[in-house]
């Protein structure tokens, strides 16, 4: 049956361009876990040695507004061509987006223009009376993940480690998570479509983890843009996540790689919620399922230093995870602050476990 | 004057997202906010095809249209190509437009998402920013983000960020040009009219339940916001 269904996701290959890219970065990724990004550009300049552009004047793609019922289409379109007008005024035709949500964006408003042309001239003018800015359509845009897949041979050759429990000798149970809008909405447009995404499970099985194909895998993790917005309506988003840890709770998973910044936010801060409100935890012993993005296990196999990294900004205690990969870290220096300085550390929640 | 349904199809997304519906459900067996919540996009979606402007009209007065939570787990599912979320995203826009938003309970509270989301993207150039993001607002962020906000200057800097800087980088300033950049866009486009008007239809409903209206985290944002 697997390789039957790998079979399958051979066939939705898509073009992944070599080198020369313009990063579009992702609002929630920036702020909820800080060093992502450097992270993810670190990884593509310094290990597979590539060209990718960080660019001041950007702005975010106001998609989460868009998805609220908030801005009308013809605002998000015309700032989406802005984005596009610096990249070309930068000297790349090459977009990678850093948000799952703002890649869904990117492409609905390439696939709209072609459907309704008009819909392009009116963004065009639009974007010149505006700003006096012209824009070309790029010649390559893929979601961030994408170029870690691209090259996941190659950061699996430099990695220092695997994902297998040193202590079992066992390949790690990797969950993945896609993110709806990185495929459900253009198929074509993710690695493996929408039925068989490989984005991810192509690192897993790359970087020497196991899939776990639980019932819930393609389930949202309830983001809900207006409803998590919204203090009121929040209970839409944590229902949904639970729906998924419960599904994949048997599969005893060591670890969740997530594709979208919301997607990690909320399956590691629900965790939390759960465990607070309901007292169950899914992880072992008390603790989380430790839930990190693409370029952060990436990071971590390379030989990043987990704190160098981020890690610590993870509600969800990552130490169960490095302990199994046998990745070695100082303990003393997770809660510093810069250059050593003594900021505290975090409470520790009554449920949850934390380290 | 054009009826709710030419001003409907003039919405590309709503041209879109129903070509010819029959009604099999799936959207909805699909859709999680179908599970969770009183929500049926395939009920939406027949009421729409019908053309009963009597029904198109309590549709945008009702809490429905606001609890589709834009996964677009319809769009991989439906049979004949049609998109719910897309016919949703244009019931919403109409329901602003025509200001029958502040007339049901979850369509009011787009208010509370404009001073939030909504300025943040006109002040900071972000959806979402730090400065922003209180336990008060969002407990669920949970401890480490309370101690990585209380300690952001020092953690920020360690994790080689640009927070507070005119430099390119993770949580940059956003700079003066691009952010007049954004207005503009939003004054060309129907944004910034957008916004207007939830403010606008906002203050009369605020005014009928006689509580205060101002600007920023009010009682009436208060009420919508966590109520």
């Amino acid at each position: 049956m697997i390789s039957r269904k790998n079979e399958i996701w051979a066939a939705y290959q898509k073009e992944i361009a070599d080198d020369h890219y313009y990063f579009a970065r992702s609002c929630i990724r920036q702020n909820i876990f800080p060093a992502a990004e450097n992270l993810y550009l670190n990884i593509l300049r310094n290990v597979t040695g590539k060209d990718i552009y960080d660019d001041a004047r950007q702005t975010t793609c106001t998609g989460i507004a868009y998805h609220s019922g908030l801005i009308p289409m013809e605002t998000i379109m015309t700032v989406v061509a802005r984005q596009f007008a610096l990249m070309n005024k930068a000297g790349y035709e090459n977009f990678v987006v850093s948000c799952v949500t703002s890649f869904g964006i990117y492409v609905e408003m390439l696939e709209t223009w072609k459907h309704f042309p008009e819909t392009e001239q009116k963004t065009r003018e639009a974007l010149k009376r505006a700003t006096g800015m012209t824009f070309l359509i790029p010649k390559n845009l893929v979601h961030a993940s994408d170029v870690i897949y691209k090259f996941r041979e190659e950061i699996a050759a430099k990695s220092k480690y695997r994902l297998v429990n040193t202590n079992t000798g066992e390949s790690l149970k990797v969950v993945d998570h896609i993110g709806c809008h990185y495929a459900k909405i253009f198929p074509s447009h993710g690695i493996g479509g929408a039925e068989y995404p490989y984005v991810l499970a192509g690192l897993i099985d790359e970087w020497g983890g196991q899939q776990v194909d639980y019932p819930e895998r393609r389930h949202c993790c309830g983001f809900g843009f207006r409803q998590y917005l919204l203090k009121s309506n929040r209970g839409y988003s944590v229902s949904n996540s639970k729906k998924k840890f419960d599904s994949m709770f048997p599969f005893k998973p060591d670890l969740i790689i997530a594709n979208c910044p919301g997607c990690t936010f909320f399956l590691d801060r629900w965790q939390y919620v759960i465990a607070e409100q309901e007292g169950i935890t899914y992880g072992e012993n008390g603790y989380g399922i430790p839930v990190l993005t693409y370029e952060e296990i990436a990071g971590l196999l390379l030989g990043y230093d987990p704190w160098d990294i981020g890690l610590q900004t993870h509600q969800v205690s990552v130490e169960p995870l490095l302990d199994k990969i046998g990745i070695r870290y100082n303990p003393e220096q997770k809660y510093n602050g810069f250059n050593g300085e003594d900021i505290g550390s975090p409470e520790y929640p009554q449920v949850l476990k934390c380290i | 004057m054009p009826t709710l349904y030419e001003e409907l199809e003039k919405d590309v997304r709503y041209r879109e997202g129903l070509k010819a519906c029959f009604n099999c459900g799936v959207c909805t067996a699909i859709c999680p906010a179908a599970e969770v919540s009183d929500y049926d996009p395939r009920r939406i979606l027949n009421i729409v095809q019908e053309k009963d402007e009597t029904a198109l009209e309590e549709l945008l007065k009702g809490d429905e249209i606001w609890r589709c939570g834009e996964c677009l787990s319809c769009k991989t599912r439906c049979p004949r190509g049609n998109t719910p979320c897309y016919v949703i995203q244009a019931l919403r826009g109409l329901s602003i437009e025509t200001g029958f938003f502040i007339e049901s309970e979850q369509g009011r509270k787009q208010l509370a998402i404009k001073r939030t989301v909504g300025d943040h993207i006109l002040k900071y150039g972000y959806c979402v920013y730090i400065d922003e993001v209180d336990l008060e607002m969002y407990p669920e962020q949970g401890p480490v983000w309370n101690w990585l906000r209380e300690n952001r200057l020092s953690l920020l800097h360690r994790l080689n960020t640009s927070y507070k800087k005119d430099q390119a980088g993770t949580l940059r300033n956003t700079n003066k040009e691009s952010l007049e950049d954004l207005k503009r866009i939003f004054d060309e486009t129907g944004g910034t009219q957008r916004f207007e008007k939830i403010e606008r239809y906002s203050s009369i409903k605020a005014k009928e339940l006689n509580m205060d209206f101002k600007e920023g985290k009010d009682e009436y944002f208060r009420y919508l916001y966590n109520r």
